[in-house]
């Protein structure tokens, strides 16, 4: 897998920087996780003993592989990002889900859900950062004091950053009607994607791949 | 007077040492007394926002010092421990009705005075002085901010900051999206403060409000402060004006249509009133 992985990062041609970048807000939660692996792992020869905690060979291991996993989940999807456009991947959802229009399910709708929602990030990020300036302003020190004290500090983010999602969908509802959107009407794409063979050899490769992860872990 | 705040040779730059890098301030130094009522204009993106943001501490310069009263910031200071300062300085934004979140338009003005350190029968009266002071009635305190008009959530936002009862209040283009009616009630609370002794620095598009109120305006051009005057000095410099892509005040249009014309008036008029006045002059002049 981590061969399959730094193929990857050489066939897109993004740069480590970049990759890295996309690993640093989480980094924190990786260490937490791996240390947590690490002094409360069980198995395998004991190499330290106190109370309640101690590291052991197969902790370690264990660590080691979580810690290799979780990166090898954000460098792929950082990878993913980058190379690849927001309608890009609503249109590869919706077209995984095209089995499911059988039982009548609306695969183009959650297309365009999945394209609108991956396309506020940014929207909401700054509006995020406006909201806690304001906050800021009013006194409110985030990260700091007792933990009532910061759950309110929480508070004063996250309603405003609701109310403002929501006040964004409802513009954006409005702006798709005025255009003529509507759920019933068969659209066209903007961008159309031929199905090649190189797609097809891609598709068998990860069917080979997930089959043989499952009989290698069963 | 006693200088209230000094900037003293201040860079900033956004996201350092990253490819996005962005210098925003280049070299700024300013002096602001007590008591002013400045105003400060320029192009999109010539680091209005990112100036006004160095005073409260939101900011911290990369290079250079800022100083208000006896709080001084540098790339050195702590990020908490600025309670002192923020209390000191209001900040009011763009649109500061985002930042409302309480389940009553009380509690929601009081929660500044609460996080800088009040009791809650202090908070509260705080609260009810600065809504009194903006002007929403008794009735709507019991209301949820989200249930009232823009105007009147944009009010409950402005008391929400006056509530703090700062020394300094900043604004950041704190009349965009309001009605002419709905702009001037907030000019009228701003001036009202500016006359209590509250100094003000305020960000704007609009010279209207350049000439009819400050007593001072700084002209922000690519990061530098490229001109600091009076409003009357800095709309006597058409150079000037048009170099940072700014408006001219309906009252010095006027002034510059009738110089066309032949007609030459005694001063700049800043103010519709005072354009009458300097034509009545005139006229008895020529009688
Ligand atoms: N968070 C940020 N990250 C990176 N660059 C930024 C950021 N905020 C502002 N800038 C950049 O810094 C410069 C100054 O921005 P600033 O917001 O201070 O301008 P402004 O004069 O307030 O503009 P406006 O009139 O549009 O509000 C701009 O070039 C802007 O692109
Ligand atoms: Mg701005």
């Amino acid at each position: 897998m981590t061969v399959i992985t730094l193929t990857l990062v050489y066939l897109s041609h993004s740069r480590i920087k970049m990759l890295l970048r996309g690993v640093k807000p989480i980094l924190w939660l990786i260490i937490f996780t791996v240390l947590i692996q690490i002094l409360f792992g069980h198995g395998g020869t004991v190499y330290f003993h106190l109370w309640f905690i101690s590291i052991t060979s197969l902790g370690i291991i264990n660590a080691m592989m979580i810690f290799v996993r979780l990166l090898l989940i954000i460098i792929i999807a950082t990878i993913l990002t980058i190379t690849t456009s927001p309608s890009m991947i609503a249109l590869g959802v919706e077209t995984i889900l095209v089995p499911l229009k059988w039982i009548k399910v609306p695969t183009e709708t959650i297309g365009m859900m999945v394209s609108i929602a991956l396309q506020f990030i940014p929207t909401l990020i700054d509006e995020l950062d406006d909201i806690m300036n304001a906050q800021r302003a009013r006194g409110v020190d985030f990260g700091k004091g007792k933990l009532i004290k910061r759950a309110q500090s929480l508070v004063s983010l996250i309603i405003p950053l609701f109310i403002s999602s929501f006040r964004h969908a409802e513009h954006l509802a409005d702006a798709m009607e005025a255009r003529g959107y509507s759920d019933e009407v068969k659209r066209s794409h903007y961008q159309l994607v031929a199905w090649t063979k190189l797609d097809w050899i891609a598709l068998l490769f990860m069917i080979l791949l997930t089959a043989v992860v499952v009989l290698v872990r069963s | 007077m006693d200088k209230q705040i000094i900037l003293k040779n201040v860079d900033f730059i956004y996201q350092p040492d990253l490819p996005s890098e962005k210098q925003a301030l280049t070299n700024v130094s300013l002096e602001i007394e007590n008591g002013e009522f400045m105003a400060i204009v320029g192009k999109t993106g010539s680091g209005k926002s990112t100036l006004v943001q160095m005073i409260n501490g939101l900011l911290k310069p990369t290079l250079g010092e800022v100083t208000v009263g006896d709080i001084k910031i540098n790339n050195q200071t702590n990020n908490h421990n600025l309670s002192e300062l923020r209390q000191k300085v209001g900040m009011i934004f763009q649109f500061p009705e985002k930042q409302l979140f309480e389940d009553t338009v009380l509690k929601d003005v009081a929660f500044g005075p609460l996080n800088f350190g009040d009791d809650e029968p202090t908070a509260n009266t705080k609260a009810i002085k600065a809504l009194s002071i903006v002007g929403v009635s008794k009735k709507l305190y019991d209301r949820s901010p989200f249930e009232l008009s823009g105007g009147q959530m944009r009010r409950v936002a402005i008391a929400g900051t006056i509530a703090c009862e700062p020394q300094i209040l900043i604004l950041d283009e704190p009349t965009v999206g309001l009605d002419p009616n709905g702009k001037n009630e907030i000019l009228k609370i701003i001036h009202q403060l500016n006359e209590k002794g509250v100094t003000i620095i305020m960000v704007t598009h609009d010279m209207d409000v350049v000439a009819q109120n400050a007593n001072r305006v700084v002209v922000m051009n690519k990061g530098r402060v490229s001109s600091d005057s009076t409003p009357r000095e800095l709309f006597a410099n058409p150079e000037l004006i048009a170099n940072n892509s700014l408006a001219l005040p309906d009252s010095v249009q006027i002034y510059y249509d009738l110089v066309h014309d032949g007609i030459q008036l005694s001063q700049i008029p800043l103010t519709a009133n005072e354009v009458v006045e300097q034509i009545t002059q005139k006229r008895s002049g020529v009688k």
